[in-house]
């Protein structure tokens, strides 16, 4: 589409970044079929095109109103219309730009904005929230049922392998699902083990900052990402071979640090080495394939039946597609088919805590959709829609890597539960 | 006025979504007609069908202008909002309302999209034939105001030959009942009339889509060729073998580069053209015109031929193809689809026309079309940000368009005439036949409330412009609204 951006944002690096990517646009409508919000509202104001008109105009100087700043905020970022688009256009990167430009125009009330700031404190501080979720856990039985579904289960096994390995790989320990979930990344420490690779993870790094990226806290997101460049670097001269993320989420910020750090020159080069060095456990392990076959040489007795959800940030975000299905049935598991696998299950970081009524019609949906093959159990690849599409089933939903993990125990999934 | 109007629609029971303010309304400024905008006075959005026909007697009984929108995937600009008037966005309004997997029917409202169509029929061993390079998100309604085609139409006909029924509003908020379920009717056929008039003569509502079963066998084949012309050529004697392909479909060097960017399927890199075949029916009569169109193929000089293993090699290719036209933008960073039809004998004549009309005028052109129908697709490279390239552009587009009508074809074959072939026309058509168009929509829309000033031009227009050909990008008159 033709450009014609204002004065005041011309020239900045946001500015010549926001117009390469509209110009690219066609207007051509494509992506509206795939974005979920636009599936439940039919607004074009609530579909990827319409967002992107609606950044055009303000970056062009038109006046904006807390109207923009809603239609901007009930999309999800699960990037499907970028998968969609045949013309290359980087909408999550426009995205990133075009809410922090009108957060900064609009502003937002003193209470969205505590809520906002509160969020962020609790989320990511250990003691709290890991507090709040002990306390949750323990008080289960005296809680309404609709609370109590959303406090998500203790399971699995949180115990690392202790043999030291030449070759190393860092993990990400993340915020959230450290402590709702340790075991996941004790699992991928596992399961990495009996495939010849010894995981570390780096006391000092933290959460991603996707969690401040979306909470309009952008100075902290690229604070988030200089500590962890920090902490991982000393590791990553010592010859970790790769970044492992167990959480996609996590994993599109990580990819991204070499992009949000380029015009800090103290980080920009490390951090472009830091996202290179970036990788789903699920790559991992499929370069891994051989050995893992070995792993499962002479095991006959068929996995249980599976359903995955692919989170957005694996398939649309990281384009990683396919990988887990193949590992997992490769690994045995007989995986049902899940129609509309390209849709957001709604959790979408924090969006499903700010966006509860849209959040839980695309839970619904994507429960129905996972459940409709009749699967034992549910997994994904992401705590967040882990822990999201858990408070929609009674099915047991898992990451994947636990599932992988135990049937290379040979234990039973959910038997495996504490 | 315009807010006691908006007081007025938002009043309605169920009310639906009204806008006024102009930071909502510009998105809505263009459909995929992207050269030509036009932010409209009032946008409302319905969800059911009570409601439009109170938009429409609203807007009748005050005089106001009303422009509906499906989509917005249409490239003749046909969506194009009216200044003073309402845009009538119909995407809400998207239910299955019956399905008939008995009868081969499904009833739908206008926002369904094209796809979802096939998707419902899907379990029941149906398919809805249609399908615009759009058709991911195009809508019903909007296929049916544009008559729409697609890949597979050489086989199994445009829009109006795959609907039974539809109920319209027409220009005073009238509800009108057109077609029928049984294969014939008494009286004029007025679905086929709405079907194609591109909003002009009402607003559809609701629209009984014929279904069909899905054939028991389907092969696609690609073949690379040295030149375009060998690939034109082909084209003809596959048709002349006396085959119907259910799609044959061709693509230039630029094209297949651009498509390649899009989905790296691995094209044959040196290929001029390819073509790309589908022939389907039974089993085994779908194994001889596979074999007898591979030997075509091969007889005029295919340097590959290339037959999709599954039906999953299938879809890509077909997905690569209907994202071409998108994925063109990587090519240039604006470009311009030219829809016209001419006799397929003609195809590699105009093809080598096209070239050097391009070449005169200094732009790049690509071709992706619908060979099998002689319905050509030229799409003129520019950039909007270099002064005069647009209207460079667009003056080729004009000359391709005459092109057609000279060899004997017409100047849209799919897309419509929206508001960017109004001109074309005036070429087209001689005033008695103007005049009888403008008769048929005075009898549905007495004042020409619906979509005016797309599809048809004035008799004062045409006479303005006076049987014009734009010389050197020199358009005559330039002062005069075109619209």
């Amino acid at each position: 589409m033709e450009t014609n951006l204002a004065d005041w944002i011309r020239d900045t690096p946001e500015g010549i970044e926001a117009n390469s990517i509209l110009r690219k646009c066609v207007h051509c409508g494509f992506c509206l079929a795939t974005c979920p919000t636009y599936g439940l509202l039919g607004d074009e104001l609530d579909s990827p095109r319409g967002r992107i008109y609606l950044m055009k105009q303000m970056l062009e100087g038109a006046p904006v109103t807390e109207r923009t700043q809603l239609h901007l905020d009930r999309c999800l970022t699960c990037r499907a219309c970028e998968t969609t688009c045949p013309s290359g256009v980087q909408y999550g990167r426009l995205v990133d730009i075009g809410r922090e430009v009108v957060d900064r125009k609009v502003g937002r009330p003193p209470w969205e904005r505590l809520k906002r700031s509160l969020m962020r404190s609790f989320l990511l501080s250990p003691t709290l929230f890991g507090g709040a979720l002990a306390l949750g856990r323990a008080m289960r039985g005296m809680l309404p049922a609709s609370l109590a579904n959303r406090i998500p289960e203790r399971h699995g096994e949180a115990t690392w392998p202790s043999a030291q390995r030449t070759r190393r790989m860092v993990a990400l320990r993340g915020c959230v699902q450290a402590s709702i979930a340790p075991s996941i990344n004790a699992a991928t420490a596992r399961v990495l083990d009996r495939l010849g690779i010894q995981l570390v993870e780096a006391t000092e790094a933290g959460c991603c900052g996707a969690l401040s990226q979306h909470l309009d806290a952008h100075e902290a997101a690229l604070d988030a990402a200089r500590r962890n460049v920090d902490a991982w670097w000393p590791l990553v001269e010592a010859g970790a071979e790769a970044i492992v993320i167990t959480a996609s989420g996590c994993g599109t910020m990580v990819a991204d640090y070499g992009h949000l750090l380029r015009n800090d020159p103290a980080y920009a080069e490390r951090a472009a080495r830091i996202s290179s060095m970036a990788k789903d456990v699920s790559e991992v392990v499929a370069a891994e394939k051989s050995a893992l076959a070995n792993a499962f040489a002479g095991r006959k007795q068929r996995g249980e039946s599976l359903a995955f959800h692919s989170p957005c940030s694996l398939q649309h975000g990281l384009k990683v597609r396919g990988v887990v299905e193949s590992i997992l049935r490769d690994a045995g598991f007989t995986l049902t088919a899940v129609p509309d696998g390209h849709l957001c299950c709604g959790s979408a970081g924090t969006y499903s805590i700010l966006q509860p009524e849209l959040s839980g019609r695309l839970k619904a949906n994507k429960v129905a959709a996972l459940e409709s093959g009749g699967p034992e159990i549910i997994a994904t690849a992401n705590i967040g829609c882990l822990t999201h599409l858990q408070s929609g089933t009674r099915r047991p939903v898992r990451h994947w890597i636990e599932v992988l993990d135990a049937r290379l125990g040979q234990r039973a999934v959910v038997a495996a539960d504490t | 006025m315009n807010h006691e109007l908006a007081r007025t629609l938002e009043a309605i029971q169920p009310p639906p979504v009204v806008m006024v303010d102009e930071e909502r309304l510009r998105p809505f400024e263009t459909d995929a007609f992207v050269s030509h905008r036009q932010v409209p006075m009032m946008a409302v959005l319905p969800d059911r069908e009570s409601q439009v026909g109170e938009i429409v007697s609203a807007c009748a009984a005050r005089g106001v202008p009303v422009v509906t929108r499906g989509a917005g995937t249409g490239i003749s600009g046909g969506a194009i909002p009216h200044a003073e008037g309402v845009l009538l966005v119909v995407t809400r309004m998207r239910a299955l309302l019956a399905l008939d997997p008995l009868g081969r029917t499904a009833t739908v409202e206008p926002g369904m999209r094209n796809l979802v169509v096939s998707e419902i029929a899907a379990p029941h061993g149906l398919f809805y034939a249609p399908d615009p390079s759009s058709q991911l998100v195009c809508s019903i309604g909007g296929n049916v105001a544009e008559n729409a085609g697609g890949v597979h139409c050489l086989k199994y006909g445009f829009t109006l030959h795959n609907i039974l029924a539809v109920v319209a509003y027409d220009g005073e908020g009238e509800r009108l009942e057109l077609g029928s379920l049984a294969l014939d009717a008494p009286g004029y056929d007025l679905m086929a009339l709405i079907t194609g008039s591109e909003g002009n003569l009402g607003v559809v509502t609701q629209v009984v889509v014929r279904l069909l079963p899905r054939p028991a066998a389907t092969e696609t084949l690609l073949a690379a060729f040295g030149s375009v012309r060998e690939a034109a050529e082909a084209v003809g004697e596959i048709l002349g073998a006396g085959l119907i392909p259910a799609a044959l479909e061709m693509m230039d060097r630029v094209v297949i580069e651009a498509c390649e960017r899009y989905m790296n399927l691995g094209f044959p890199k040196d290929a001029e053209a390819l073509l790309l075949a589908e022939v389907d029916g039974g089993v085994e009569e779908t194994r001889d015109a596979l074999a007898l169109v591979r030997s075509i193929l091969e007889r005029c000089g295919a340097t590959e031929v290339r037959v999709a293993r599954d039906d999953a090699e299938r879809a890509e290719l077909w997905r690569s193809r209907k994202g071409a036209f998108t994925a063109l933008a990587t090519v240039r960073p604006d470009y311009y689809t030219i829809d016209g039809t001419i006799p397929r004998r003609m195809l590699p004549h105009v093809l080598d026309q096209v070239y050097s009309l391009a070449k005169a005028e200094g732009l790049l052109v690509g071709n992706v079309f619908h060979a099998g129908d002689g319905n050509i697709h030229p799409c003129i490279f520019y950039d909007a940000s270099v002064p005069g390239e647009l209207e460079r552009g667009e003056a080729l587009g004009g000359r391709i368009l005459e092109l057609c009508i000279d060899v004997g074809g017409t100047i849209t074959g799919e897309h419509g005439v929206g508001i960017e072939k109004l001109r074309q026309m005036c070429k087209q058509f001689r005033p008695a036949e103007i005049a009888a168009f403008h008769d048929v929509k005075r009898a549905f829309d007495p004042a020409s409330i619906l979509n005016p000033g797309k599809a048809v031009p004035t008799l004062n227009r045409c006479s303005e412009w006076g049987g014009m050909h734009i010389r050197d990008g020199r358009v005559p008159r330039a002062d005069i609204p075109r619209f």
